[in-house]
């Protein structure tokens, strides 16, 4: 049992099941093509803890503290929480930072992009070229000996403060704490961010998604990343578990609408789509792995992890600040010039960090 | 025999490190890993080029991998 899910069929059964949860939490009232989306949804978290005054995307996601969670008490029972850290964590901040200005401009994570894909937004195929090359830019750094160096080994009480925090996030949530009368916790009345099912319903599912994704490894950029450079599919298939499980269930649900225009919660600039993937795919291979897997291994005690979501949060708080997140409306300047020198910046992380024999 | 000490390294940094000395020839060789899913995916990698290996766990929750033979 305590290997079921990193079995081949049980890395499958994990991607299916994430799929229909997703579809699923759409039916409920999560945005279209949003089920589960790491990157739209810590955007929406930085927005009710008033990181952005982005009024339509502000909402603390009960999800991302149930795929936390799921993972930590996951981790607790199959004894696979050993919290570390050390690993160059202001590199992994920024690399999440990166990755998140990256995923605002697609407008969505690897997940969402998945998911986008499987309601019949055709502009998701860009983004996914773009996340594959991005993935690719990264992988030709890992050959090279490139690595942000160990991570240590630190006290199993040490774990205590990642719990803690989301457990104050969820109790600031259930009580809607508002000190001030004009402050956080802000929650959208319009838009994206006031679109979701009940607290508790979007909390057990996302703590099923932590639970089996803990277990399983489900990775959305290791599923890329595994295929390419060694030829394992064994993540891409519970990828593609995850993309046909979504499909059919939008389907019967009457959630799927094939085209480009008009698609939900998305643009039609097909380069920036593209090059917004780029650069978060190389930001999250250079991390390794996906905004989701990143929540997951932090659940696992992993405080490199930790420091990647945290560098996404603040991310998404400084893309919407500085206009550099996308919208329905569009790709802006300040969006493209971010996406380059991310880019840019990436690429100059990669060779910065190219250790050659040093790992042995 | 020579090791290759993947503990505390990001994914996929120990299926690389295995691939490069499966790539040098000199087998068996010894990998330490220190997570159930470094584990996994080093012991996927081996199996997936049809060689052998044996999988030692030690108390600490790590494990000493030994490739080929």
């Amino acid at each position: 049992m305590k290997y079921f899910f990193a079995s081949r069929i049980g890395i499958i059964g994990a991607g299916a099941i994430i799929g229909t949860i997703a579809a699923l939490l759409q039916y409920a009232g999560n945005p279209a093509n949003m089920g589960i989306c790491v990157a739209c949804f810590l955007r929406d978290i930085a927005g009710a803890l008033g990181l952005h005054r982005a009024g339509v995307v502000q909402y603390l996601r009960p999800e991302i503290i149930g795929m936390f969670g799921g993972a930590f008490i996951a981790a607790l029972l199959f004894k696979d929480f050993r919290p570390s850290g050390g690993s160059s964590p202001i590199v992994r901040f920024f690399l999440g930072m990166l990755a998140m200005f990256g995923a605002l401009v697609f407008l969505g994570c690897p997940w969402r992009a998945v998911l986008r894909l499987a309601g019949g937004d055709a502009n998701a195929l860009f983004g996914i070229i773009g996340l594959v090359a991005g993935i690719s830019i990264g992988i030709f750094f890992l050959t090279r000996g490139y690595s942000l160096g160990k991570k240590q080994p630190l006290s199993k009480k040490a774990g205590w403060l990642l719990p803690v925090f989301w457990g104050v996030l969820l109790l600031l949530l259930i009580f809607q704490v508002k000190p001030l009368e004009t402050g956080a916790l802000f929650f959208s009345a319009s838009g994206p961010g006031s679109l979701h099912p009940a607290v508790w319903l979007s909390l057990l599912a996302g703590l099923a998604i932590g639970i089996i994704a803990q277990r399983s490894r489900f990775c959305s950029v290791g599923a890329i990343r595994d295929a390419v450079l060694v030829k394992d599919f064994h993540l891409f298939s519970g990828l593609l578990a995850f993309l046909g499980a979504a499909l059919v269930w939008n389907l019967l649900l009457g959630q799927f609408r094939l085209g480009f225009e008009g698609q939900p919660i998305a643009h039609t600039d097909s380069l920036w789509n593209a090059l917004g993937m780029v650069l978060a795919g190389m930001a999250f291979v250079l991390a390794g792995g996906c905004p989701g897997r990143q929540v997951f291994l932090s659940g696992e005690g992993d405080m490199d992890a930790a420091v990647f979501v945290m560098g996404m949060l603040v991310g998404a708080g400084l893309a919407h600040n500085f206009g550099v997140a996308a919208s329905p409306g569009g790709v802006t300047l300040a969006g493209q010039v971010t996406v380059i020198l991310g880019i840019i910046i990436c690429l100059i992380l990669g060779f910065t960090n190219l250790r050659g024999g040093e790992t042995r | 025999m020579k090791v290759v000490d993947a503990r505390g390294l990001s994914c996929p940094q120990p299926v690389v490190l295995t691939k490069k000395s499966l790539e040098e020839g000199e087998l068996p060789f010894v990998v330490f890993v220190d997570t159930d899913a470094s584990k996994e995916n080093v012991t996927r990698f081996v199996r997936s080029r049809s060689l052998s290996c044996t999988v030692q766990e030690n108390a600490d929750g790590s494990a000493n991998i030994t490739v080929g033979k």
